[in-house]
């Protein structure tokens, strides 16, 4: 284990990781990654720190983009040739039981890039001592489980607060919450990443005045938080560093978020800590590989469900959905031929039971397109597209609402929120 | 007879946590609709309120709940607006906060601004949250033509109970799910408040989405009845209702 022995007690917790995965496979319940993590946690609570000690750790959080960026910033650490194994909880098990697995999974790698849930960050920067945390941005998520935005901010400030300048925060210096958050940490790294959806940061996090934007910036108008100088930022189809030097963005995944994404992935890669003796990629080795990454579990896939050639697109929440509008009206404006569009919501446990949040997402900007609601709650959907003033079908069965689209042998694209996702990906 | 009519959608900054923003574009294009010119405003909280014909009061965390009772207290327009007339729709922390009292997030008492008679303190079990039935009846509003609302439902997500007092009158009877918490052990009994044109409810974010007779109700109140609202095709919010009611949990 990466030259650090573990006790009998964390030897005995990976044995009931390793038997709980088994078991768990056995018995055709996926690949029983959480299960196993939560067995061996149970035998020893500290088993994340231990199997974290002697590795280095990078952690990704924020509300949107988590998984893309985790997986961009592992392929990033990643030289080319006979591979050094990073760890990575590639599934999205996002929890400690999802961090734990992905450890124990890995045992030889001396390196894990992990993406944590945003109400776990505080306890992971505890327990492994990151070389890098990834702080994309903070914003109303599933409504009736995930506690207040504000105090997820406030609880990151103070993880933050406690760490040494051995820990680089690569942080969205366009995202307030953010910026309070990193704010008191000794070594950040300030990035322009933008931000898509600026409702849940209209109020200041460190006083409650109000922020104000423009020229490009942000500003508390009653106290000094503002958005701070920056490395590099997002610029046209590129991005631009603070001397005025120009570096490309080549992203194979489609739109700014992701070229967001992207550029905090390869400004982390670059403020790593050495492996091994081996130094960190410079930011054009680190976004030669990043451009090398096709897909990122399943999101902007083309799948084909009975003959309609499907793009799949994830949106969990308003920010999400926000992003995604952007991206095709970027598409629509680069030329691509608008493509009819089936909208797909579930409010099942993991998606959050209720679906108020669709009243946050600017549905008005699909006015003029084929647009078909399906999904459990397609009922909701419909309600809300009627006044965004949006013609539609609504039909609850996705395979139906895909054929309604498709069925001239148009491809479509589907935006689906987290368990209608996933139902889409897994449907042959 | 077409008037103008502003819908005020009050401090988005700090209340609309549940898409509760939804309500005024509900209410702004069931009045367009009818022919009616309307001003659909987001009005922030550091700004003054401008004066309204209805004015939509959202949900919020605790924080923002009493940074809203004190800037609409400090500011004054609102409650001057409704002595003129105007009507308000205040959901979840908003009908808390236009009630006489309600909690911080310490459990301490904050003054509202007493538009309802309404007492709102921290409840002791677990929080509210889920689907909600309610059933309109004797004392409950009525609409232009004198009938009773058709049975509401919505969504519920609050740690307060409140007592409505005889200053105003419940909007509805809980069938499922808990509402002001005001019966036995601060269970079910009743749901919501309203006395004049202030109308409070915990069926919070979008409710008018799936009670378009409580939006009518309101643009009836905000028009002062001077318009006719004539009837809209509501078949997908019929739709709506039917399946939420469906799915709400029995007793
Ligand atoms: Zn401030």
């Amino acid at each position: 284990m990466s030259g650090v022995a573990l006790g009998w007690r964390s030897q005995l917790a990976v044995s009931a990781v390793r038997l709980a995965n088994e078991t768990s496979r056995r018995l055709g319940r996926g690949s029983g990654t959480v299960a196993g993590g939560r067995a061996g946690l149970a035998v020893d609570p500290g088993l994340l720190g231990r199997l974290a000690a002697g590795r280095r750790v990078a952690l990704v959080s924020g509300t949107n983009g988590k998984t893309t960026t985790t997986s961009l910033l592992a392929r990033a650490l990643t030289p080319p040739g006979p591979a050094a194994p990073v760890a990575c909880n590639t599934t999205g098990a996002n929890m400690p039981a999802g961090h734990v697995a992905a450890l124990v999974a890995a045992p030889q790698a001396r390196r894990a890039v992990l993406e944590v849930d945003e109400g776990y960050l505080a306890r992971l920067v505890a327990e492994t001592s990151p070389d890098v945390v990834v702080l994309l941005n903070l914003s109303r998520d599933q409504l009736d489980r995930v506690a207040e935005v504000r105090m997820v901010a406030a609880g990151w400030r103070a993880a933050l607060a406690g760490v040494g300048p051995a820990t680089a925060v690569v942080a969205n210096a366009d995202d307030p919450l953010v910026t309070y958050a990193a704010a008191p940490a000794p070594a950040v790294h300030w990035v322009g990443a933008g931000l898509v959806w600026g409702a849940d940061a209209v109020g200041c996090p460190a006083c409650g005045g109000r922020i104000r934007t423009g020229g490009g910036g942000w500003a508390c108008d009653t106290c000094d938080l503002a958005r701070p100088e920056v490395e590099i930022e997002l610029a046209g189809d590129g991005a631009r560093m603070a001397d005025g030097g120009n570096v490309a963005l080549t992203v194979a995944l489609p739109g700014r978020f992701n070229r967001a994404n992207a550029l905090m992935a390869a400004v982390a890669a670059a403020a790593s800590a050495p492996v091994g003796g081996v130094g960190p990629p410079t930011l054009g080795e680190a976004l030669a590989r990043i451009a090398t990454v096709v897909e990122v579990a399943g999101r902007f896939s083309v799948v084909d469900r009975g003959g309609v050639a499907a793009r799949l697109m994830l949106a969990k929440n308003p920010a999400g959905w926000t992003a995604i509008l952007d991206l095709l009206d970027e598409e629509v404006a680069a030329g691509r031929a608008d493509r009819p569009l089936v909208l797909a919501v579930n409010a099942r446990t993991a998606d959050g039971a209720d679906p108020s949040w669709l009243w946050d997402v600017p549905f008005e900007r699909l006015a003029g397109r084929v647009v078909v609601a399906t999904g459990d709650r397609c009922r909701d959907l419909a309600v809300r597209l009627r006044y965004a003033e949006v013609d539609h079908v609504t039909e609850p069965s996705p395979p139906v609402a895909l054929h309604r689209a498709g069925g001239s042998g148009a491809a479509v694209d589907v935006i689906a929120n987290y368990t209608a996702f996933s139902d889409l990906r897994g449907h042959r | 007879m077409t008037r103008r009519l502003t819908v005020a959608v009050v401090y988005p900054d700090l209340l609309g946590t549940y898409g509760d923003g939804g309500n005024g574009t509900i209410l702004a294009k069931r009045a367009a609709w009818r022919g009616i010119d309307v001003d659909l405003v987001h009005a922030p909280s550091a700004e003054p309120l401008p004066r309204a014909d209805l004015y939509c009061i959202g949900g919020g965390e605790d924080g923002p709940q009493v940074r809203a009772a004190r800037c609409l207290v400090d500011d004054g327009t609102l409650p001057a607006a409704v002595a003129d007339g105007a009507a308000v729709l205040a959901v979840c922390a908003g009908y808390q906060l236009v009630g006489r009292r309600f909690p911080d997030a310490g459990g301490q008492a904050v003054e509202g601004l007493g538009l309802l008679d309404a007492v709102t303190v921290k409840g002791t079990g677990r929080r509210a949250v889920g689907e909600v039935v309610a059933d309109p009846g004797p004392g409950s509003p009525r609409t232009a033509t004198g009938e009773l609302l058709p049975t509401l439902t919505g969504f519920e997500n609050h740690g307060g109970r409140t007592t409505v007092g005889a200053g105003s009158a419940v909007l509805a009877r809980v069938r499922s799910g808990i509402g002001n918490g005001d019966g036995p052990g601060g269970g079910p009994a009743t749901e919501g408040a309203w006395s004049g044109r202030v109308l409070g409810t915990y069926l919070h974010g979008p409710v008018l989405a799936r009670n378009p007779a409580l939006a009518d109700l309101l643009l009836g109140w905000a028009t002062g009845g001077d318009v006719s609202l004539d009837p809209l095709d509501d078949g997908e919010e019929q739709a709506l209702r039917a399946e939420r009611l469906a799915a709400a949990p029995r007793r």
